[in-house]
C-alpha cells in the first residue's frame, strides 16, 4: 500500500496513466495498433508515426516547459518554425534538378540561428523591456509568418534536393526515422543540463518568486533571457523536421497552432502555467499524448467534422484526472458515501 | 467626475485620430485610382483582391492586372490582406472615384448587403468574381465563378474513365475499387462543394456500385495533414486503396510521400486524381506519381474585363458566368506545363 502511494504520487504517474489509458483502449479498438513490420529496411506501423510526429513536438514542448517554469510563455513558436523552415529552403533553393544552392549542415545551421535570434528578440523584450512574455511574444507570432513569406517571395518552396528529406524522414539504412534520433538527443541533453549543472534550479527559483531569486544573487534577466533563445533553437529544430518531412517551405501553415500543442503538453504534463516547479519529462510524455491522440482518431476513422470535439472532450478527460480538487471532491464523495453506508 | 470627464475627452480623442486614419486611407487609395478621370471613354474597374496568401492569388491578381492592361481597362486594384473591413473600404473609395464598375472576390459570404446597395445607389454595377455573397441578387449585375460542385464531379468521372480504360482490378482483389477521400478545411464552402460534387457524381454514375468510399478525412489543405492523414489510411487499410481523391492540391503533395514511404508506387498502386492543377501536381505527375489534376482556374481576368466591357456598352449580361475548366490527366501534363501560371 505503501508503495503504490509512493507511485501514485509521482508526478510522472498522471500523464503515463492518461497515455496507457489511451493505448490501453487502441490495444481493443485499433485493430493492428501495436504492430510493426520491417518494410524495405523501415520500421512500419503506427506506434512509429506517433513517435515520428510527436518528436516536432517533444522538441517543442521542453522549450516550452522552460519558458513556462519562469513564468512566462513563447507563443511565437508556431511562427518560429515556419521561419526556419522558409530559411533553409531559401537556402538550399528549390532546384528541380536536385542541386543544393549551400551544403545541407550550413542551410540547417542558419536556419537554427536566425530562429535563436528571434528567440533572442523574445528574450531582450522579456527580460530587459519588461514586456508581458504574452503581448512580447505575440509581436513574432503575428510578424513570423510574413517574415517567412518575404524569405520565400510568397511562394511555396519546394525541394528536391534528396537528402534534405532525410531530417523528416530516414537516413539511408537506418531502420527508424531521423525526428525520433533528433528528439532523442534533445532529451539528453536537456536531461544533462538538469542533472549536471543548477541551471532546471535557477529557472525554478524565477519561476517561484523572481525577486527573491534576484535578491539572492541570481541574474534573473540573464536566466530568463536564455530561456527565450533556447525555446526559439527549439522551435527552429522542429521547424526543420517540419519542412523536411513535406520536403517544402509552407509560410502559411507549417507549425500553424503548434505552439498551442506545446502549451498543452506542458500543463497535460503536470507543470503550472504559472510558473515555478516544472516537469521536462511530463511535457515529453503530454506531448506523445496529443499526438496519440490525434493518430487514434484517425485511426478510428472519426468524421473529420467531429474531429476537435472528439479532442476537446479527451483533453478534459485527462485534465480532470490530474486537477487535484476533482480529485478532493471525489475522495470527499467516497468519504461521504462510507459514512451513509456505515 | 473627474474621471469621467478624463476618459470622455481620451475617447473623443481616439474618434477623431481613427477619423482622420479614415480619411487618409482613402485619400491614399484615390489618389491611386490615378487616369481615373483622364481617358474620357477608358474604362475604369475596381477590384478588390481577397489578398495574396497563395500562389494561386498571386497568379490571379496577375492575370486580372494583365487582362485589364490588354483589354485597355484602367485597373484601381486593391489588397484586402484577408480582411473584410478593408474590402469594404475599398469599394467604399471605389464608389467615391466613381469608377464604371466595381469587382471583387468576397472574403466571406455575409455582410455586405450595405456597401452593395450603397454601389446600387451610386449606379455602379458590382460584379462578383470567385466566391459568392448571401446578400440579394439584385444588388450586383452578375457572378463570375467556377462551380466546385463541377470540378469535384469531373475528378470522379476522370477517374471513372481511367479505371475502365485501363482495365484496372481492385488490388485486395472483389469487385469493389476502394476510395480515400482528403477532405479540405471543416467549414470551407469550396471544401464542402468539391467533396459532395465528388460523392453525387459517384452515385449518379452507372458503375457507383465499383466504388467504395473506404476512408474519408481532413487534411486541412496541407501538406503536412495531407501526409500524416495519408499514413494513417495507409496504416489501417494499405493493402486496399485503389484509389485517392485529394480537394487540393498541396494535400495530394503530401500524401503522395507517405505512400512511397510505405512502399507503395503512387499513380500505379494507388490511382491520385486532386483538384487545382497547380505546378507541383504538374510536377508529380511528369514523373508519373500522379494520374490526373482537375482545374480550379485563376485566370478569369479575360472573362471580368469582357463582361465589364459589356455592361458599361449597355449589354444584357447573364446573372452567373460559369468558367471553363480543364482536366489534365498525366499523358498531357509535360506539354501544358509552360502554360501553368500558379
Amino acid at each position: 500500500m505503501e508503495k503504490l502511494k509512493k507511485i501514485t504520487s509521482n508526478h510522472l504517474f498522471l500523464p503515463l496513466f492518461a497515455l496507457c489509458l489511451l493505448l490501453v483502449f487502441n490495444a481493443f479498438a485499433t485493430p493492428g495498433f501495436f504492430t510493426i513490420e520491417f518494410q524495405n529496411g523501415q520500421l512500419f506501423g503506427r506506434i512509429i508515426d506517433i513517435l515520428n510526429r510527436a518528436s516536432i513536438l517533444v522538441i517543442l514542448s521542453m522549450g516550452m516547459t522552460f519558458v513556462i517554469a519562469t513564468g512566462g510563455i513563447d507563443i511565437s513558436q508556431g511562427s518560429v518554425i515556419a521561419i526556419s523552415g522558409a530559411v533553409c529552403c531559401y537556402l538550399i533553393g528549390g532546384n528541380g534538378d536536385g542541386t543544393a544552392n549551400m551544403p545541407l549542415p550550413v542551410a540547417c545551421l542558419v536556419a537554427v540561428l536566425v530562429c535563436a535570434v528571434c528567440g533572442v528578440w523574445n528574450g531582450f523584450l522579456v527580460s530587459k523591456l519588461k514586456i508581458q512574455p504574452m503581448v512580447a511574444t505575440l509581436i513574432l507570432m503575428t510578424a513570423g509568418r510574413g517574415i517567412a513569406m518575404l524569405i520565400t517571395e510568397g511562394q511555396n518552396i519546394t525541394v528536391y534536393y534528396k537528402p534534405f528529406t532525410y531530417i523528416g524522414g530516414s537516413l539511408p539504412g537506418s531502420p527508424l526515422p531521423t525526428t525520433i534520433y533528433i528528439a532523442a538527443i534533445m532529451v539528453l541533453f536537456v536531461v544533462f543540463i538538469q542533472k549536471k549543472t543548477s541551471v532546471g534550479l535557477f529557472v525554478q527559483a524565477v519561476g517561484i518568486n523572481s525577486n527573491a531569486a534576484r535578491r539572492t544573487g541570481l541574474k534573473v534577466s540573464a536566466i530568463i533571457f536564455m530561456v527565450y533563445v533556447f525555446s526559439g533553437v527549439c522551435a527552429g529544430i522542429a521547424g526543420l523536421m517540419e519542412s523536411s518531412m513535406i520536403a517544402a517551405a509552407d509560410p502559411n501553415n507549417a507549425g500553424l497552432n503548434m505552439e498551442m500543442d506545446a502549451i498543452l503538453s506542458v500543463a497535460l504534463g503536470g507543470t503550472l502555467l504559472s510558473g515555478g516547479k516544472f516537469y521536462v519529462g511530463g511535457s515529453i510524455i503530454g506531448a506523445i499524448t496529443i499526438q496519440t491522440m490525434t493518430t487514434t482518431l484517425y485511426a478510428l476513422g472519426v468524421s473529420s467534422e467531429q474531429l476537435p470535439v472528439y479532442k476537446a472532450l479527451v483533453v478534459i478527460l485527462i485534465c480532470l484526472l490530474q486537477s487535484e480538487k476533482f480529485k478532493n471532491i471525489l475522495e470527499k464523495r467516497a468519504v461521504e458515501k462510507a459514512v451513509k453506508q456505515g | 467626475m473627474k474621471l469621467k470627464k478624463f476618459l470622455a475627452s481620451i475617447l473623443s480623442l481616439a474618434m477623431v485620430l481613427s477619423l482622420a486614419a479614415c480619411g487618409g486611407d482613402s485619400g491614399e487609395d484615390a489618389a491611386s485610382g490615378d487616369g481615373a478621370d483622364g481617358g474620357e471613354q477608358s474604362i475604369t474597374l475596381g477590384f478588390a483582391q481577397v489578398g495574396s496568401e497563395s500562389e494561386w492569388r498571386t497568379a490571379n491578381t496577375d492575370n486580372i492586372k494583365a487582362s485589364a492592361e490588354e483589354a485597355g481597362i484602367t485597373l484601381q486594384f486593391s489588397d484586402a490582406q484577408q480582411k473584410q473591413e478593408n474590402q469594404i473600404k475599398a469599394i467604399r473609395s471605389f464608389i467615391a472615384s466613381d469608377v464604371d464598375v466595381i469587382s471583387f472576390c468576397p472574403i466571406v459570404e455575409t455582410g455586405w448587403d450595405t456597401v452593395l446597395q450603397e454601389a446600387k445607389d451610386a449606379g455602379i454595377p458590382v460584379v462578383l468574381v470567385d466566391r459568392g455573397v448571401t446578400a440579394d441578387p439584385s444588388l450586383y449585375v452578375t457572378h463570375i465563378f467556377a462551380d466546385a460542385l463541377k470540378e469535384g464531379g469531373n475528378a470522379f468521372n476522370w477517374i471513372d474513365e481511367y479505371m475502365t480504360s485501363e482495365g484496372k482490378t481492385p488490388r485486395a482483389g472483389g469487385d469493389q475499387f476502394q476510395v480515400a477521400i482528403l477532405e479540405g478545411t471543416v467549414g470551407s464552402s469550396v471544401a464542402a462543394d468539391r467533396l459532395q460534387g465528388f460523392l453525387d457524381a459517384m452515385d449518379a454514375s452507372e458503375n457507383s456500385a465499383k466504388y467504395n468510399v473506404l476512408c474519408s478525412q481532413t487534411g486541412e489543405y496541407t501538406r503536412a495533414k495531407g501526409m500524416e492523414v495519408m499514413e494513417s489510411f495507409l496504416k489501417s487499410d494499405g493493402d486496399k486503396i485503389d484509389i485517392l481523391f485529394s480537394c487540393n492540391g498541396d494535400m495530394a503533395l503530401g500524401a503522395i510521400q507517405a505512400i512511397e514511404a510505405a512502399g507503395l508506387k503512387p499513380g500505379e498502386d494507388i490511382v491520385i486524381v486532386s483538384i487545382d492543377a497547380a505546378k507541383g501536381e504538374f510536377n508529380a505527375m511528369i514523373e508519373g506519381k500522379m494520374n490526373c489534376a482537375v482545374e480550379h482556374t485563376p485566370n478569369f481576368g479575360p472573362t471580368l474585363m469582357e463582361t465589364a466591357k459589356k455592361i458599361v456598352a449597355g449589354e444584357e449580361v447573364p446573372a452567373t458566368i460559369e468558367l471553363e475548366e480543364g482536366i489534365y490527366p498525366a499523358d498531357i501534363a509535360e506539354q501544358e506545363l509552360p502554360n501553368r501560371t500558379y
